[in-house]
């Protein structure tokens, strides 16, 4: 069984990120990047199904510029069989990516995509779905546990109400959420070994897909902020400001 | 214009995300219909018919929606929808599942948890865990659309007068089917909709000590929340978590206890109206943000505070 793993490049989730001064995006120059974290337990999913015998080869992918390659290489160094860079200087948005990995899937034939539930920088949460929508296959967000049987995948999604199980069909898409497994630190020899593994570059226009972006960026501006406030001394005093000063309870 | 709001439902009950999601149609304008897909959903339809603001209500009644599965709803959904200029879903994690599917095989971009309207083609999100709002313009003749129920006031669920109009279409795309669910069941205020969130983090130390919140919680008849590192550990179930990747609350009063105050802990409650902190460390980030803050250990602190509400 052949697994995909769509790979994003992100801010590092430890960065606050600012806004830019002229309200054009927020500011990234020299700012740490990293594998967008759903990403890298999508890509953990997939190798320890490799290890567990259920897959056969896992593919990593990603959509972007160039220096996309070092996250492929991270998830490489994670377990990963090789990648392909589909690289691309224009801003993609979910749709084109989801046009994009369909076209590698129509190649690739993989019977299991996963992917991260959504990437840290625009919160999205859409490429999967939208993937598979093209795809025309069976979907599995936000997944805290997957198994695959019988050539069906079963999976528990975290919803809001609790836990859903649904089963899927294959070939499907799986969206990964935080608490489908921890992944592994990358070992050095691993890292060293990674380096050697197969990466395929292509390009959107060779594979056929046009990238058009549909939303355009009007501007981005700082959040609200919200007022320093005061530290009390006791319960009793802020039991006495919470009924008397915010009156937020009864008094 | 004419903006068509999906139903969020369990069959039996609208959950309230919905209301928000209407205030979001009305102030894009045009007429608002809702539509309630699922199985002997009767009574959702009856509640939506009544929303004020709602003119029309479409009910696809069928085993296909029973469970809200991405794959049938987006077929429905897709083709309801193409009739109309704007498809608005509540960012549940129903909405958040379908509506992409949706906007995929109408070949158009999904906008994802709006927090305001600009105009019918110009919209205010969040991104990067609400450290930046973005505003973005859609060029697509339909928007397919989640709501942020934060962003938008619930609309009246009495004074509409809606038209219910049942639908046949069935759409049966049998690639998946639902098995099971372990849904939690609490006497509490659902979370999203509280006018009190009481939080507990790995301050709390343990599943047992969440119960130290439940007289808190029951004097301001308060929902119980949950930091992303209280629900690894395993003290609570995963529906509480609150954050960029869990549940996003607004409540008047957000009280925050032996949680650190990450920022993807505040992505989740940081447009509360009044914010305590309990945290035994001074230095956390979380009295960065808090109205109100007291230092101090927390089982000292939190039953001394049941004691005085
Ligand atoms: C991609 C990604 C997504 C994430 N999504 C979320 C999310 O949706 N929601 C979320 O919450 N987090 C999320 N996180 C995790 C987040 O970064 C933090 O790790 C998490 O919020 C920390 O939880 P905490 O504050 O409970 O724990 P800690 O950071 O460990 O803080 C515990 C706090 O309790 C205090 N404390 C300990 N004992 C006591 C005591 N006896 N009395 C008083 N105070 C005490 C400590 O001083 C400390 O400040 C995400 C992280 C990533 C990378």
């Amino acid at each position: 069984m052949k697994v995909i793993v769509p790979v994003k490049r992100v801010v590092d989730a430890n960065v606050k990120v600012r806004v830019r001064p002229d309200n054009s995006g927020v500011d990234l120059n020299n700012v740490k990047m990293a594998i967008n974290p759903f990403c890298e337990i999508a890509v953990e999913e997939a190798v320890r199904l490799k290890e567990k015998g259920v897959a056969t080869e896992v593919v990593a992918v990603s959509v972007g510029a160039t220096n996309c390659q070092e996250q492929l290489r991270t998830a490489l160094a994670l377990g990963a069989d090789r990648a392909i860079l589909v690289e691309t200087d224009e801003a993609v948005q979910p749709l084109d990516i989801a046009k994009v990995l369909k076209a590698i899937q129509d190649k690739e034939q993989a019977d299991l995509v996963i992917f991260g539930k959504q990437s840290i920088d625009d919160d999205n949460g859409q490429t999967g779905q939208m993937f598979a929508a093209l795809a025309g296959i069976a979907q599995a967000t936000y997944a805290a546990e997957l198994t695959i049987s019988d050539g069906k995948a079963t999976v528990k999604r975290e919803i809001d109400g609790g836990i859903q199980t649904i089963e899927l069909n294959l070939p499907a898409a799986v969206t990964a959420d935080l608490r489908l497994n921890e992944p592994r630190y990358a070992s050095l020899p691993n890292i060293m070994k990674a380096k050697k593994k197969p990466m395929d570059k292509t390009s959107p226009a060779e594979l056929g897909v046009e990238i058009k972006p549909r939303l355009s960026l009007v501007k981005v501006e700082p959040p609200a902020e919200r007022q320093a406030g005061v530290i009390v001394d006791s319960v009793a005093e802020l039991v006495d400001k919470l009924k008397n000063e915010a009156k937020v309870i009864p008094s | 214009m004419s903006v068509l709001v999906i139903a969020d439902h369990d069959n039996s009950e609208l959950q309230s995300a919905t209301l928000n999601t209407v205030t979001a149609a009305t102030q894009i304008g045009g007429d608002v219909s809702v539509l309630v897909a699922g199985s002997d959903c009767g009574g959702v339809a009856e509640a939506a018919a009544k929303i004020d603001g709602v003119s029309k209500v479409l009910v696809a009644d069928n085993a296909a929606y029973a469970n809200q599965l991405a794959e049938n709803m987006a077929l429905l959904i897709a083709e309801v929808g193409k009739d109309y200029s704007h498809i608005l879903a509540a960012a549940t994690t129903n909405g958040k599942n379908y509506s992409p599917r949706v906007a995929a095989l109408l070949d158009v971009a999904q906008i994802s948890e709006i927090t305001g309207v600009v105009d019918a083609d110009t919209f205010v999100r969040p991104i990067y865990a609400g450290n930046a709002m973005a505003t973005v313009k859609s060029s697509d003749s339909i928007k397919v659309i989640t709501v942020r129920g934060t962003g938008f006031d619930a609309a009246a669920q009495e004074g509409g007068s809606a038209t219910v109009e049942s639908l046949d279409s069935v759409h049966d795309a049998g690639l998946s089917s639902f098995v099971g669910a372990e849904l939690v069941k609490s006497d509490r205020p659902e979370l999203t909709s509280a006018k009190v969130v009481v939080s507990g983090g790995r301050g709390m130390g343990s599943g047992d000590n969440f119960k130290l919140l439940d007289g808190i919680a029951d004097k301001l008849n308060a929902a119980i929340g949950a930091s992303r590192a209280a629900v690894d550990a395993g003290f609570v179930p995963n529906d509480m978590q609150v954050g960029q990747t869990g549940k996003i609350v607004a409540p008047d009063l957000y009280i925050a206890i032996g949680i650190s105050g990450a920022i993807q802990h505040l992505a989740g409650m940081k447009d509360s109206k009044v914010i305590v902190a309990i945290n035994k460390d001074e230095e956390a980030p979380i009295f960065q943000v808090a109205d109100y803050g007291l230092v101090a250990d927390l089982f000292e602190a939190v039953p001394e505070l049941d004691q005085a509400l």
